[in-house]
Order: C-alpha cells, then structure tokens, then sequence
C-alpha cells in the first residue's frame, strides 16, 4: 500500500494543499466498470471542475466523494481522514434540486441543520442568513412548486452552504437553469468561491462554464473513465467577471478542450 | 354539467333518481320499494331511539377501531416493504392475495379464533381496510425521488429521521388515496362483521328490519350508513388534494 503511495506522488506532483484527495479509485457496477484506478487532488479553497462526456463517470465520482456510494476499490481522504459515509464535513447541491415539496423556502434551507439536531430557533436564524446572501430574501414563506428553477437551485445552494461544510459537492447544479440564470448563477459562484473558505467540487457538461468558474479543470475521458488531463487557467481569475470570455487564455482553453473531447461525442 | 345555460350542483342527478323512486314507491309494484318520503320520514323516526343510538355507537366503536389498526399497522408496513427489497419479495404477495380474496370466506376463520365478541368485529374491519393501505403506501414509497433519499443521507439523516421527514411525506398523497379506499371497505367489513359474528349495530338492525319486511327501516339506516361513508371518503379525497400540489413535483 505505502509503495503505491509513492508511486502515485511521484507521478502526480500536487502543488499546495489538498482538501480531498482521490485515490486509486475504481467503482463496478457488475462486468461494466465506471471508474477505473482513478487518482485526483481537489487543493483547498479553490474550484475543481470533473468535465467530461456523458457516461464518463464524472457524477459517479462525485457521489463516491459524497459517500453516497462506495468504491469498489481505493479511497477518498478529506483533511487526512479516510472516509466512507457522508459526513458534515460536506455538502451537496443536486442537479434536480432536491428540495422537500412540502416544506417552505426556510425548512428547506435549515433542513440540513434540523437533521444535525440544531434548535429551531438558532438554525432559522442561520437559515435567514443564508437565504438572503442567495438573494432570496422574502420568499422564506414560500414553496418550492411557487418558485422559478433558478430560485429553487438557489434554496439548494443556501441549504448546502448554511451546514457549513468544508467540501461543497455540485452535481451539475445549473444544468435544468435558463440559460440567463445560469450566467448570474456562473457569477455568483466565483463571488462564492473567493468569499467562502470553500472547497469546490462541481460536475459539468459545458466546457464554456467550467472554463469560467474553475481555478482547475479535470477532464476526464470514458470506457473506463480516467483523468486525461488537468488543466489550470492562470492570467483570467483575477481581472474581473466582465473580462474573462473575452481573454484569449479563456477561448484558447475553450478550444483545447473541445479537440480532445470532440471524438467521445456520439 | 349545465342545462338550457344554468350550471347544475354537483350530483344534481340523485334527485332525478330520488324521483324515480319516489314514483316506483306510490305504484306500489313491490314491498320491496317503499317510497323514498316515507323512507325519510322513517329515517328521522328512528334516528333519536336508544336502539338505533346503541347500534350507532357499537357500529362506529367497531369501525374506528378497525380502521386505527389498519392504518397504524398499514401505513408503516406499506412504507418498510416499500423500502426493503427483502421485505418487498416477502410480503407482497400475501399483501395481493389478500386484496383480492373473498374475506367473507375467512369470517368463519375468525370467529374460531378470537371468539363472537366485538374483538372479531374489529379484526374483520381491519382486514377489509389494511390491504389497500398497505399497497398504496408501497407505491407511494417507490416513486420517491431518488435524490431526495440521497439528499437527506448527505445531510446525515438517520434512518427514523428518513423515515418520518422523507419517506412519509413523500409518500402521503398515495398514502391518503390508500386511506380513503380502506375506509370504504371498513364500511363493509364492519357491516359483514356484525352479520356473520354477533348480530350487533347495524348489522343488526338491517338484520331486524329485513326478516320483518320492514323495508322504510331498512332502507332508512342504508341511507345514513351511505351519507356516513360517502362523508368520510370525500373528507380524505379533500384533503388528498390538500397534497395534491406537491404530488407532481416530487
């Protein structure tokens, strides 16, 4: 076990701290196999994006690192610890939402907590906190059936942010947004990402978005699904939100990624 | 429906039906038809007498007994097996003889075993409801949203927590459904229990009634066993549409 430890930081070389690290992970589902021997480092405090094509085991990953399934081999550490359940160390933001149907905008933020046995009192007002910095503020009262798609993802984005989680896992959370929401989305996001002490984690299928949010993007290729290449944007991060898609680094990337995906699409 | 531009009540056509009895009544064409204002004019008769009050009282006593268990029991038996493969392959079947079986045929059965009392009744009207319950809360189960189980695990939710915040919930509008079916069919296993194993309440009385050909007595009691179901089944269908608003959004 400590050999391929080695082997895998020597050909790996990881700059930086590491909040989750991936290690030789391989996931089965029967004869087909999803992940095979799969390592990755996610560094604290930045954005990682898993982009790939459809099938190439990108969600599965991400609910492994969730603990919502387990590897068939391999393991995941978050902060040194080895783990194999979820835990509160992360949060995950679904792609459908996820949100209980029958509970208002408020419940449905500080469900997280109710389930962590915090008083009513103290995780609403936690909730209320949180609402408002997703810019929901007067709809606590109401249900998620009366709510746009946006507002709905941004009541799973509160009720992942308001556990406070070190790790926010997000599972092509913008994917069934309008395409003018998705943008704003795209934006806050960054504004999230510098302002919370966080560790992002975020599947997607644009390459357009993960180019935009991500301080590193992981591409990985399917049958069986592997990293094939991890790519990190320097010069756009710090000019501004208005400036990135016009940089030539952004539309090069952009390129660079389509030619090595453009073959694994059907 | 609207006729010549005014719009008719809901069940506006039970009058048409009410008049067609009324009229077969006064031909005097059989016994067995009295006429319906003699049958309301019986119904309000007998309505305060201690026999009809006593027969009430062992009829609803009999009735909310059975239906507590069977919901109690149900409820949480439809959502376990809808939850568990293991439990699933084990009692569904039984859960589907037992829907379709003639349980009259197992009242005999019953009386063996738990005696002529009240005690009898209640199971009978336990098993008239508990199927429907069961098998509705199944599938009220089985169409959860899968990311709403895997949410509520992410966010450490423990298995009773899943069960009461997630899966109940989730599960309510088919679980009414259930609920409102099973107490139609109490209504019929409570009656068939008091025919078969002591003759109390209602059964009772319709026992009384019809052995003596009197049919404005019979019919009077059919007629408030009627309001009182047909009441109570359209309470829970009020309030399945209650729920009904999430039902598609889960």
């Amino acid at each position: 076990m400590s050999q391929t430890n080695d082997a895998f930081t020597k050909a790996v070389p990881v700059e930086g701290d590491s909040a989750v690290s991936v290690r030789n992970v391989s996931k089965n589902y029967g004869p087909v196999e999803a992940l095979k021997n799969l390592s990755l480092e996610f560094p604290r405090g930045q954005l990682t994006s898993l982009l790939g094509p459809s099938g190439c085991g990108k969600t599965t990953l991400l609910k492994i690192i969730a603990g919502l399934l387990e590897p068939t081999s391999g393991e995941i550490e978050i902060d040194g610890k080895i783990i194999t359940s979820p835990g509160p160390d992360r949060a995950f933001v679904f792609q459908d939402f996820a949100l209980l149907p029958w509970a208002s905008v408020i419940r449905n933020v500080a469900f997280g907590l109710e389930l962590r046995g915090v008083a009513k009192s103290e995780r609403e007002a936690i909730a209320e906190k949180y609402i408002k910095n997703v810019g929901l503020s007067g709809f606590e009262k109401a249900y998620p059936h009366e709510l746009s798609g946006g507002m709905r993802q941004r009541v799973g984005l509160a009720r992942a942010l308001s556990v406070d989680a070190q790790v926010l896992l997000l599972d092509e959370p913008f994917s069934a947004v309008d395409e003018q929401n998705r943008r704003k989305f795209q934006e806050d996001m960054l504004e999230l990402v510098r302002q919370e002490n966080k560790t992002f984690i975020f599947v997607t299928h644009s390459i357009e978005e993960a180019v935009y949010v991500s301080d590193q993007i992981a591409i990985l290729l399917p049958r069986p699904s592997r990293v094939s290449e991890i790519i990190r944007p320097q010069s756009f991060r710090g000019t501004g939100i208005e400036n990135i898609r016009r940089s030539p680094e952004y539309l090069d990337i952009v390129d660079e990624i389509w030619a090595s995906l453009r073959n694994y699409v059907e | 429906m609207t006729v010549y531009g005014y719009r008719l009540p809901g069940m506006s056509s039970l009058l048409l039906w009410a008049l067609l009895w009324e009229i077969v009544g006064r031909t005097g064409w059989t016994f067995f038809i009295p006429p319906l204002s003699d049958v309301f004019i019986t119904l309000f008769d007998v309505i305060g007498t201690p026999a009809f009050l006593k027969a009430m009282y062992e009829t609803a006593y009999a009735f909310f007994a059975g239906v507590f268990f069977a919901v109690i029991i149900g409820i949480p038996v439809g959502i376990l097996i809808g939850k568990s493969r293991l439990l699933d392959e084990l009692i569904l079947p039984w859960v589907n003889i037992f829907l379709s079986a003639p349980l009259t045929a197992l009242v005999p059965v019953l009386m063996v075993l738990f005696g002529f009392g009240m005690k009898s009744i209640i199971i009978t009207t336990t098993l008239f409801a508990i199927w429907i319950i069961i098998l509705n809360s199944r599938a009220g189960v089985k169409q959860i949203n899968r990311s709403l189980v895997d949410m509520a695990r992410s966010f450490g939710a423990s298995p009773v927590d899943a069960f009461f915040k997630i899966y109940f919930w989730a599960a309510l509008p088919e679980i009414l459904g259930g609920v409102r079916i099973g107490v139609v069919r109490a209504v019929k296993g409570v009656i068939i229990g008091q025919l078969l194993i002591s003759i109390v309440g209602f059964g009772a009385l319709f026992e009384l009634y019809s052995n003596n050909f009197m049919m404005e007595h019979f019919w009077a009691v059919l007629i408030v066993l009627f309001a009182v179901a047909f009441t109570m089944s359209e309470f829970l269908a009020y309030l399945e549409r209650r729920v009904s608003y999430y039902a598609a959004s889960r």
